[in-house]
């Protein structure tokens, strides 16, 4: 049974142009999907789309279902505002590519991490604080007091996206959904995130949907791509098929430069040399 | 003073904000503080004391500042300190009462506007130009008309050309911290859109606005002292600066410190109110507040 079934989909903009036209993948329970375009190939409208957070004057058809064990099977695509605040955070939760601003500035991360397990989970008082202070260790930020007390512009930029998968993860979902988690930051940083998110998401059994540009690094944590252009799926299989054997030009592109870059990389940093 | 300067003018720079211009703000904020705390003091100690009764008309008229009229008489013969007393009350509560209904029904508006179709906002926009191009005397003039002229008559007035400047202030920023990020990821985790507006759009549109609300407490002062001045404020026998300062008008030359003492007070006043605003931002956004 799969855990994510998008079919047909198509999201067309508000003045009638489709951004992303007849796209279908599913994703198991515990799986691993990689979406792979360039900017504008409609794979993060993709993520907003399973939210249920499409921006204002976009519509979608098609189907996308959400089947989480203990929530039933759930049709996103047209569902009201109260049944998809249900799903949010519990069933699927996103990471998001630029971390300062997927914080609220004038927030304590403290109080941010708490929001979804006070909400969710109906945690309070000392109960809330410990499990923030555990959302935080579990992303391997040290010092988790001090950075419960910060705003977001007082910690690094790695910090904060380790604190984003934090807030991301607090509810356990049963998909987590990463829209480039790693392009905003450097590259030393980028390697630590992504062990982190890939060791956490084994951690919890759950699944993975990994959005990128950079086939290099989505053929790494996932097991299963699918290549965007232009809003229509150009190429999908198992990440060796498609590295192995692209058939599409674009594809073929995409692979060749993703092996230069590989290579330039490897000689760059070992996957856990980094600033510790 | 936007949301995205807020943001962007983040934390490296945290060791340079120790520049003089930071220092200068809390220099300012602290004489505003002094300020206008007079005044609120003054306002204070009118309602338990004054050195003659408002009404009191047996001293000479037009008296010199002396004894026992520490700052001379009217033209009526009441004692012009007390009169001052009394007209600093009305002057706190012509800003605090405006700032309070403009702010009140301005910020709901704009949020409305903000969170509004585009139909609808678009609606509420013209209807908001409307209102602003309306003169707030000719509004005045107008609730003057529909009941008595009165210290209320006036703040209504004024909070209601108040709220459409506060109004289509706030739809911008709430549009603007909408349009975030963050918003977004927070809506991710389940935030349903009161909660929203709770916890990350008003926190986020505060700092701009209360910086923008205490200089409007400065105009509102202004403009019943104005209004007052045209027989559109607080009726006699309450004192009002503006109207003290168009009684006082006719004889200037003979008394010259009835003109100038209530025009003093209102410049001190907005003088004060302005500089507080000028170093709210920093109390009210902790992105600019230093740490550490």
């Amino acid at each position: 049974m799969s855990l994510l079934e998008v079919s047909g989909l198509r999201v067309r903009s508000g003045d009638g142009r489709d951004l992303i036209s007849d796209l279908s993948f599913t994703v198991d329970a515990g799986g691993r999907f990689g979406l792979i375009g360039e900017s504008g190939s409609g794979k993060s409208l993709t993520a907003l789309t399973i939210m249920g957070l499409l921006p204002p004057g976009m519509t979608a058809s098609g189907s996308v279902a959400l089947d989480v064990p203990g929530m039933g099977r759930t049709e996103i695509v047209g569902a009201g505002e109260r049944l998809l605040n249900r799903l949010r955070g519990r069933a699927a939760s996103v990471v998001f590519q630029e971390p300062l601003t997927a914080l609220d500035p004038l927030m304590r991360i403290g109080h941010q991490v708490a929001g979804p397990l006070r909400r969710i989970q109906g945690l309070r008082g000392r109960a809330l604080r410990e499990a923030v202070t555990a959302a935080l260790e579990e992303v391997r930020l040290a010092e988790p007091g001090r950075i419960a007390k910060a705003y977001p512009h007082e910690i690094s930029g790695g910090q904060r996206q380790r604190v984003a998968i934090a807030m991301a993860l607090a509810c356990r979902p049963a998909l987590l959904i990463a829209d480039e988690p790693t392009t905003a930051l450097d590259v030393t940083v980028q390697a630590e995130v992504l062990a982190l998110l890939d060791g956490l998401v084994s951690a919890h059994s759950m699944a993975l949907l990994f959005i990128s540009h950079d086939l290099a690094v989505v053929s790494g944590i996932t097991d299963h791509v699918l290549i965007l252009k232009d809003g229509v799926a150009v190429e999908s299989g198992a990440v060796l098929d498609v590295v192995n054997g692209p058939r599409h030009p674009y594809a073929r592109e995409l692979v060749e430069s993703a092996r230069e870059l590989d290579a330039a990389l490897d000689g760059l940093n070992a996957p856990d040399g980094g600033t510790r | 003073m936007s949301v995205e300067q807020a943001v962007v003018g983040a934390p490296e720079e945290d060791g340079a904000k120790t520049t003089p211009r930071h220092v200068s703000r809390s220099v300012t904020l602290t004489i505003g503080c002094v300020l206008v705390g007079v005044i609120v003091i003054v306002a204070v100690v009118s309602l338990f004391w004054v050195p003659f009764a408002p009404e009191d008309t047996s001293g000479r008229r037009l008296m010199p500042p002396g004894l026992p009229h520490l700052l001379g008489t009217d033209k009526l013969g009441r004692d012009l300190l007390t009169q001052l007393m009394i007209g600093a009350r009305i002057a706190l509560a012509a800003g605090a009462g405006s700032v309070v209904l403009g702010g009140v029904i301005g910020i709901a508006a704009g949020l409305a506007a903000g969170f509004a179709t585009r139909w609808l906002d678009d609606v509420v926009s013209a209807l908001l130009d409307i209102l602003i191009a309306f003169p707030t005397l000719l509004l005045a003039m107008l609730v003057a008309a529909t009941q008595a002229a009165s210290l209320t008559s006036a703040i209504v007035a004024i909070g209601l050309a108040m709220s459409a400047i506060v109004a289509r202030l706030t739809r911008v920023l709430v549009k603007r911290v909408l349009a975030q990020d963050f918003i977004t990821a927070s809506r991710t985790s389940g935030t349903s859109w009161p909660r929203v507006v709770i916890e990350h759009v008003l926190p986020n549109i505060w700092p701009t606005l209360s910086v923008n609300l205490a200089l409007q407490f400065g105009l509102a002062v202004l403009a019943e002292a104005s209004l007052s001045y045209l027989g559109l404020g607080a009726p006699p026998p309450n004192a009002s600066w503006g109207r003290m300062l168009q009684e006082a008008q006719a004889s200037v030359f003979i008394a010259p410190v009835g003109v100038i003492a209530p025009g003093v007070l209102i410049v001190v006043l907005v003088i004060g109110v302005n500089l507080i605003a000028d170093g709210f931002r920093d109390v009210a956004d902790p992105t600019r507040r230093r740490r550490r």
